[in-house]
């Protein structure tokens, strides 16, 4: 190898070269220390094995918290398993338990309540917070503030953010009821938004939007800034209008993180379950009892166990397929 | 490449690349899940609930194979 130029480096290369023997030397000695067949097996492993020993810890931990329970789930959803009397005789059913889920008119409903539940959301969810980081991203005076102010929702804890909701929605004390009746002038004591069959859905709807919107806003704000101002710039050498610049440069390439935020709230509210056991617990009746509320009742009152892993499985295999679809439509969108 | 791929004829290969292209058979996989989803959650009619699932299963597993077929 050519030497370089004794000037091109900080420091004199006869220190370095030193060094370099100095650490040879140590090497040597350390290889020395090294019992004979520890080296033979070191010497022996290939740079690919290496990196294999490297991130096994981690693929372990992944297969015993992620894969085991899932293959766990599906082998108690094939059996008549109950959680509360494990030395019981534990029967293979076969697909039974699927047959009886996918013949029972109770948890059909409970599918609906959840379609309406996830669609509701999401639309009020988008919408809103593609408005709000909008907004925000004018950067008008104090835009830091009030971003802060906004995203305070999303930071509380559901259990807290239910508990004060349930206070506000009390139709004797809560502030909600007041604050319709300032609008509209109807009584506060004259509806109840937890205990209607007609309006207990859109309390849930509207404590999610409350707690969850700011995400939405938080990733959508994200898609804006990305967007370059030389292209603003460009449309406004060629004279396009506001409206024009929203529909052929703010929104195409915001839409990728539109879509991400729909994915992630989708899966979310999919499996929705702490907001609505804190507000309504499935009630009244069952006309809020989403599919994770069916499956907690069926999982730790009724103690169906296996019956419950099959129900557990079916929503993950929904969950997984629509999360494939989106990713997919996600990547297109990006490449375009 | 292996032996059998270089063994085989232009017309067959050409044949095999035209049918398990990767496109098509993703539309079909995501419609398929698509529809397994509109029948899980439909409020119409029972016997498409009970379907749903297998529709489901079916289209999940065939998006998952189709995805490593070539472009």
């Amino acid at each position: 190898m050519a030497r370089p130029p004794r000037d091109a480096h900080a420091f004199p290369i006869e220190s370095i070269v030193t060094d370099n023997s100095i650490l040879q030397k140590g090497a040597d000695a350390v290889a020395r220390a090294t019992p004979d067949g520890v080296a033979r097996r070191v010497r022996g492993l290939s740079d690919r094995a290496v990196a294999w020993i490297f991130i096994a810890p981690t693929i372990i931990l992944l297969l015993a918290i992620n894969i085991f329970p899932l293959i766990w789930t599906i082998q108690l959803s094939l059996t008549n398993y109950r959680a509360n009397r494990p030395n019981a005789e534990v029967r293979d059913v076969g697909f039974r338990n699927y047959e009886r889920i996918l013949g029972n008119e109770d948890i059909w409903f409970s599918m609906q309540t959840t379609a309406s539940f996830v669609v509701l959301t999401i639309a009020i969810q988008t919408i809103l917070g593609f408005t709000l980081a909008y907004l925000i991203d004018r950067k008008f005076r104090g835009h830091a503030f009030w971003t802060t102010i906004i995203l305070i929702p999303m930071m509380l804890s559901p259990a807290v953010v239910g508990n004060f909701w349930r206070f506000l929605y009390q139709p004797q004390i809560g502030l909600f009821n007041y604050v319709v009746s300032f609008f509209t002038g109807a009584e506060p004591s004259s509806f109840t938004m937890l205990g209607d069959v007609d309006l207990a859905m859109w309390a849930i709807v509207i404590v999610d939007t409350w707690m969850w919107t700011p995400y939405t806003m938080l990733i959508c704000l994200a898609g804006l800034r990305s967007i370059p101002d030389y292209i603003y710039e460009a449309a406004e050498v060629d004279r396009a209008s506001a409206w024009r610049r929203f529909w052929s440069i703010t929104l195409p390439m915001a839409l990728p993180f539109v879509m991400l935020a729909v994915l992630f709230r989708g899966i979310e509210n999919f499996k929705m379950f702490d907001m609505v056991n804190l507000l309504t617990g499935g009630g009244p009746g069952s006309i809020t009892e989403v599919a994770s509320i069916t499956l907690k009742r069926q999982a730790f009152e009724a103690w169906r166990t296996g019956y419950s892993s099959a129900f557990a499985i079916i929503l993950f295999v929904t969950v997984f397929g629509l999360g494939s679809i989106y990713v997919k439509a996600l990547n297109r969108v990006k490449q375009r | 490449m292996s032996e059998n791929a270089l063994n085989q004829s232009p017309v067959k290969r050409s044949l095999a690349r035209r049918l398990f292209r990767r496109g098509p058979w993703e539309i079909v996989a995501t419609i398929t899940i698509a529809l397994g989803v509109f029948m899980l959650m439909q409020p119409f009619w029972m016997p498409l609930y009970t379907y749903s699932f297998a529709v489901i299963l079916a289209g999940t597993i065939g998006f998952m194979i189709v995805s490593h077929f070539p472009e």
